[in-house]
């Protein structure tokens, strides 16, 4: 069977079947996977005896939700009003230079993806960002290239595995 | 006209955990009555921004007949220039567990779901640690109480609480017509008391303390203390507890940076103050006879003369384009022909006059949007419109 729909059996095995259960599957998928394909969706809508529509709608009003393919590390950096006022666009250019790619893309080896998000809550430490489902803060163009390169590294790791 | 409330630190929320044993034990020996009374005597006002009295919450979901009903503790802190509650969840989350217990207790329910966003993940290992020990010591007093956290996902309108309970029962977060109120109406159709987490620490002093030493603080109207987030260009960003009913003024002298053009009260969904005003603005409830009085979830964010109003409205205005759930049109429309009529005077495709058109759409948003997102849009943008007009055109 697929991995995924095995994944979705286990999730649904885990929180239950009816709607209200719908969000922690469909978080879980996203925490496994990355995103939610269309076939991830329509397997929940199967498994759920959900309309796929509904899933769908579900799924895609959620920002951290994904639905289109993403990098092993999702970087979200905030771009409300304070971190903007506090160097968000030195830091963007930075990563963005780094890795070469712009804002909504990931790199061509799948590791990285960089998106700009909503209020972190973290704007006494401005700027903020989130990699997966980590909190970075008080950020400068030197500080997130000292990240990125751990993240770096961290990937090299596991590819020796 | 100048009012003289004074700046006064106070340290409630973040200090005096410890004996929350005690404090969920004694309490759920008291009557529902007892408790609800305590909680109206003490007028605290919910400290998410809206400012409903909390007992009269706790009250009206008290006398609903339903076999089931919840307690959820509202954590999905979106609000741009707020960040008080993940403290408050992750230094003394004992406290909101224990008052989480006590709203069972005294509405009769027996489930409590903590809606954590997205955005806080990484403080679930944690919470879930302070649950289970929670939940022990509830068993050994024979408490028959569960809580849960439920996890967002990036949405700000689900801090709205019946968009909150859509998004709990699998749905798209869109805010459900009011009334039926949650009391009655709430999750999963069923009798609810949805508090901030913020609240949930205040009824925990109020329990432990009694009425009278958290009504003895602030003005009237606005009783009690309340955590501030201070967030923008200010010498020492932080949280601060700080009384109700100070002057903006006072506030300006603690935590300005001497240049200090304009402060946001409540966050992109509250009011911008210039500063001609900081004197004549109270920060409270309405209701006070002096001067304005300004409500807020406690996000204050300053900006000094080195920044563009501009800039300032622009980025609050994608911030709502983006959030609205584009369920009503007002709403959806709206946000989007706020910016860019904005960004069109701005680059003189239209003239002057037509930020007063804008100004009539955000009037007429706050009149027929369908909740409170759509509905405060007007604050910031209007108040910043009308006191910043230059600053728009050229």
């Amino acid at each position: 069977m697929n991995p995924v729909s095995d994944l979705i059996k286990n999730l649904a095995d885990q929180h239950g079947r009816s709607r209200h259960n719908l969000l922690p599957i469909l978080q879980g998928v996203v925490e496994q996977e990355k995103y939610l394909s269309e076939f991830s969706m329509t397997e929940i809508a199967r498994e759920l005896d959900l309309p796929a529509a509904e899933v769908y709608g579900t799924a895609t009003f959620y920002s951290f939700l994904e639905h289109k393919k993403m990098g092993r590390y999702i970087i979200r950096i905030c771009k409300t009003i304070t971190c903007s006022m506090k160097g968000k666009n030195q830091v963007l250019l930075a990563i963005e230079d780094m890795l070469k790619i712009n804002v909504g893309e990931t790199t061509p080896d799948g590791t990285f993806s960089l998106l700009q998000t909503n209020c972190l809550g973290f704007c006494h430490k401005a700027p903020a960002m989130l990699i997966n489902n980590e909190v970075f803060t008080d950020l400068t163009p030197e500080k997130v290239r000292d990240i990125l390169s751990t993240y770096m590294k961290k990937k090299g790791a596991s590819y020796d595995n | 006209m100048t009012i003289s409330y004074q700046l006064k630190r106070v340290d409630f929320i973040f200090k005096n955990e410890n004996d929350w044993e005690d404090v969920l034990s004694k309490s759920i020996s008291r009557t529902p009555q007892e408790l609800i009374n305590e909680l109206i005597s003490s007028e605290l006002k919910g400290r998410g921004g809206a400012g409903f009295p909390t007992g009269l919450k706790w009250k009206l979901s008290s006398e609903e007949g339903d076999d089931t009903k919840y307690v959820i503790c509202n954590a999905d802190e979106g609000e741009p220039g707020t960040f008080k509650d993940r403290e408050i969840l992750s230094r003394v989350p004992f406290k909101v567990l224990t008052s989480m217990a006590v709203c069972g207790h005294v509405i009769g329910a027996k489930e409590g779901y903590i809606y954590l966003r997205g955005e806080y993940f990484f403080l679930q290992p944690e919470l879930n640690k302070a649950i289970s020990e929670f939940e022990y010591y509830c068993k050994e007093i024979n408490l028959d109480f569960k809580i849960r956290i439920f996890m967002g996902s990036g949405a700000y309108i689900c801090g709205e609480e019946t968009a909150l309970f859509e998004s709990m029962e699998g749905k798209r977060g869109e805010p459900r017509n009011k009334p039926p109120y949650p009391s009655s109406y709430g999750y999963m159709g069923k009798p609810t008391v949805i508090n901030n987490v913020e609240t949930l620490a205040h009824t925990f002093t109020i329990f432990k303390y009694g009425a009278k030493r958290f009504y003895d603080l602030g003005v009237q109207y606005s009783r009690g203390s309340k955590l501030f987030s201070v967030s923008g260009d200010t010498p020492k960003p932080g949280i601060y507890e700080l009384e109700l009913g100070m002057s903006l003024a006072d506030f300006v002298d603690e935590f300005g940076d001497g240049d200090t053009k304009a402060v946001q009260v409540g966050g992109a969904s509250g009011f911008l103050v210039p500063r001609k005003r900081f004197n004549e603005t109270a920060i409270g409830f309405q209701g006070k006879l002096t001067g304005i009085s300004l409500p807020t979830g406690g996000s204050m964010m300053l900006f000094n003369s080195s920044r563009s109003m501009f800039n300032v409205l622009d980025n609050y205005l994608e911030f709502f384009r983006e959030e609205s759930c584009g369920q009503c049109t007002p709403c959806r429309v709206g946000c989007q022909q706020l910016l860019s009529g904005i960004k069109a005077v701005k680059r003189g495709e239209k003239n002057a006059q037509y930020l007063d058109k804008l100004m009539r759409l955000a009037e007429t948003m706050q009149y027929t949007a369908k909740c409170g997102l759509g509905q405060s849009v007007a604050n910031s943008f209007s108040s910043i419109v009308e006191n910043f007009r230059e600053e728009m055109i050229y």
